[in-house]
């Protein structure tokens, strides 16, 4: 579907692990302070796509792409990858904050982008801290080891470390699947606030989750050669209640994958 | 679950159901299970294996406990205050009067230097192969195959004999006219860097190497370069590791006779200082070598051992408690 205000495009988007196609022509648009859910069954490469808007996936030898992947119309492979990785956070599977302090987990980005300051920083630790709604949990520890928190605290500060960067999307690869239910709801509640100033784009097994906690859903499936590919893209709530493609209907009603 | 029976009480459905099956399985079979008949066999067998294993583990307590309580023992008898604070007096072979002090000295200026060439270095090539290089391994060209090539000499190099090294420490640095270095501390500790190296190579790169994958990626994934990932994410996070294997090598430069015994000298007087690098010296170990062998101070010898086998284990315990405070600290406790 198209989209007025696009953030994130791809056009004819492959991408090969060696001879093997795991992404085949994905034409997506996803747009501006939004979240858009990536659902489908699991190998089908929704995490690999995820992968490519910080260019994730430069990091596995032997990965090659062609087709054109933008940010506001800049193509990302012309871009210096720790750049665009500025604009692009990244929220991942499992909490994995550093072993470092809560302070020096959120700091770290700002700092390795040049911010000495001790103030300053200070002020964007707060911020990145309120921001992922963990600060009232943390404000008297914030020397105490990341790892100390629990599960949930440690993916908001995981969250609150990707904001401190100030990037424009967040990309989060299946962020609650290692959480509990308390913990799931309230991340999904973050995602909700996080989405007035961030693009949000969100993999998850969770079909529920699609549902409850995303504006558009972009449906993946995988053809005979086990390519991923792009079935259905649309509003979260049209997908869920009147999809367009069998293939879609069948998914999301359980009756495969 | 067949009607009307009853649900044994502490046990789920699923309980139930799998001890059904079980019953099952057990009734289907004729007479005794197999199980049970080499159950007596089985048990046996592990007991036997639990006492060899058990009786290994005692020897090797033994003996340490043999090795180190003789010296000590041995060695106690002439171990005290005054001991360890004169120096030994004369020269080469007349060092059976007085003390070691000179020796504990030495020693501690060959470690500082041998670590501050050889730590560096060592944990810097660590990250070069496994940050950097890993990438290109098994690929062609020249870099892969400087870095495969690396990775060989380091392996080589950890099972080279200490003489060897002595040997080429001895011919470049102290005998070579143009260097001029003779026997001296900088002679020495150069030659005790070349031999500690693999070992701190190999133990920073199995540390750097079991650095979860996850801490790079969220690193990376937050606009830091490589170099800014491996210096302030992987290197924080292997240091326990890092840190044991620098200890490891003060332990071996401290046990260490072959090699200083052709590049240090041995004169029992020792460097001025620390800076003092062209000055020869002994160290414990080698003092211990020339009190047994060219001495009858056989009584100096096992103090002096008694004292240097003491540091080793003093040294171990310092790596246990280094690294686990440091582990502790990493995981948050």
């Amino acid at each position: 579907m198209e989209f007025q205000d696009v953030k994130l495009e791809t056009k004819d988007y492959n991408l090969y692990y060696g001879d093997f196609r795991a992404l085949k022509d994905v034409d997506i648009q996803i747009p501006r302070n939004a979240i858009t859910a990536i659902i489908g069954p699991s190998g089908c490469g929704k995490s690999t796509f995820l992968r490519t808007f910080n260019r994730m996936n430069d990091l596995i030898s032997g990965v090659r792409v062609d087709g054109g992947v933008f940010i506001d119309d800049h193509n990302v492979f012309a871009m210096d990858p720790v750049e665009l990785r500025f604009c692009v956070g990244m929220v991942f599977q499992r909490p994995n904050p550093f072993p470092k302090t809560i302070f020096d987990n959120v700091a770290y980005g700002p700092r390795s982008h040049g911010v000495r300051d001790r103030a300053e920083l200070a002020e964007i630790v707060e911020r990145s801290l309120r921001g992922a709604v963990l600060w009232d949990e943390v404000k008297d520890d914030l020397n105490k080891s990341g790892l100390a928190l629990s599960g949930g605290q440690q993916q908001r500060l995981c969250i609150a470390r990707a904001l401190a960067v100030e990037p424009d999307v967040i990309l989060m690869d299946e962020p609650a699947s290692a959480l509990d239910p308390v913990a799931t709801l309230k991340i999904e509640e973050l995602i909700q606030q996080l989405k007035k100033e961030y693009t949000i784009v969100i993999v998850t097994h969770n079909m529920q989750q699609a549902a409850r906690a995303s504006d558009y859903t972009a449906f993946f499936m995988m053809d005979e050669d086990r390519a991923g590919y792009l079935v259905e893209h649309g509003p979260t709530q049209r997908m869920f209640t009147n999809p367009q493609e069998e293939m879609t209907e069948r998914y999301i009603t359980g009756r495969f994958g | 679950m067949s009607e009307g029976t009853a649900r044994p009480t502490g046990m789920t459905r699923e309980d139930v159901t799998l001890s059904r099956l079980v019953q099952l399985a057990v009734s289907q079979r004729e007479g005794t299970p197999r199980a049970k008949v080499n159950l007596a066999r089985r048990h046996l067998i592990q007991r036997a294996a639990f006492g060899l294993l058990w009786l290994s583990g005692i020897a090797a307590v033994a003996i340490l406990l043999a090795v180190v309580g003789y010296v000590v023992v041995q060695g106690a008898k002439v171990v005290n205050l005054e001991f360890l604070t004169t120096p030994p007096a004369g020269g080469l072979a007349a060092s059976d009067v007085g003390g070691m002090s000179t020796t504990v000295v030495s020693t501690i200026y060959l470690v500082f230097w041998t670590i501050v060439i050889a730590g560096p270095l060592g944990v810097l090539a660590a990250i070069y192969l496994v940050e950097y290089a890993e990438e290109v391994e098994g690929g062609t060209g020249l870099i892969p195959t400087i870095v495969s090539v690396v990775r060989f000499a380091v392996e080589i190099l950890a099972g080279v004999p200490s003489i060897i090294f002595g040997l080429f420490g001895y011919a470049l640095f102290v005998s070579a006219v143009s260097l001029g270095w003779s026997f001296s501390l900088r002679s020495a500790a150069v030659t005790g860097a070349c031999l500690v190296l693999p070992v701190i190579i190999r133990a920073s790169e199995e540390a750097i190497k079991a650095v979860p994958r996850s801490y790079r990626e969220a690193s990376l994934a937050l606009g830091a370069t490589k170099w800014q990932t491996a210096w302030k994410v992987v290197l924080p996070a292997a240091a326990p590791g890092i840190i044991t294997g620098i200890v490891l090598s003060v332990g071996r430069v401290v046990s260490e006779t072959a090699v200083f015994f052709v590049t240090f000298g041995g004169t029992v007087r020792a460097p001025d200082t620390v800076f003092d690098l062209s000055s020869p010296g002994r160290s414990m170990a080698l003092h211990v070598y020339y009190l047994a062998m060219e001495t009858r101070a056989f009584d100096k010898a096992m103090g002096t051992g008694a004292v240097l086998i003491l540091t080793i284990i003093l040294i171990n315990l310092l790596i246990n408690i280094v690294s686990r405070r440091l582990a502790a600290k990493l995981k948050g406790r």
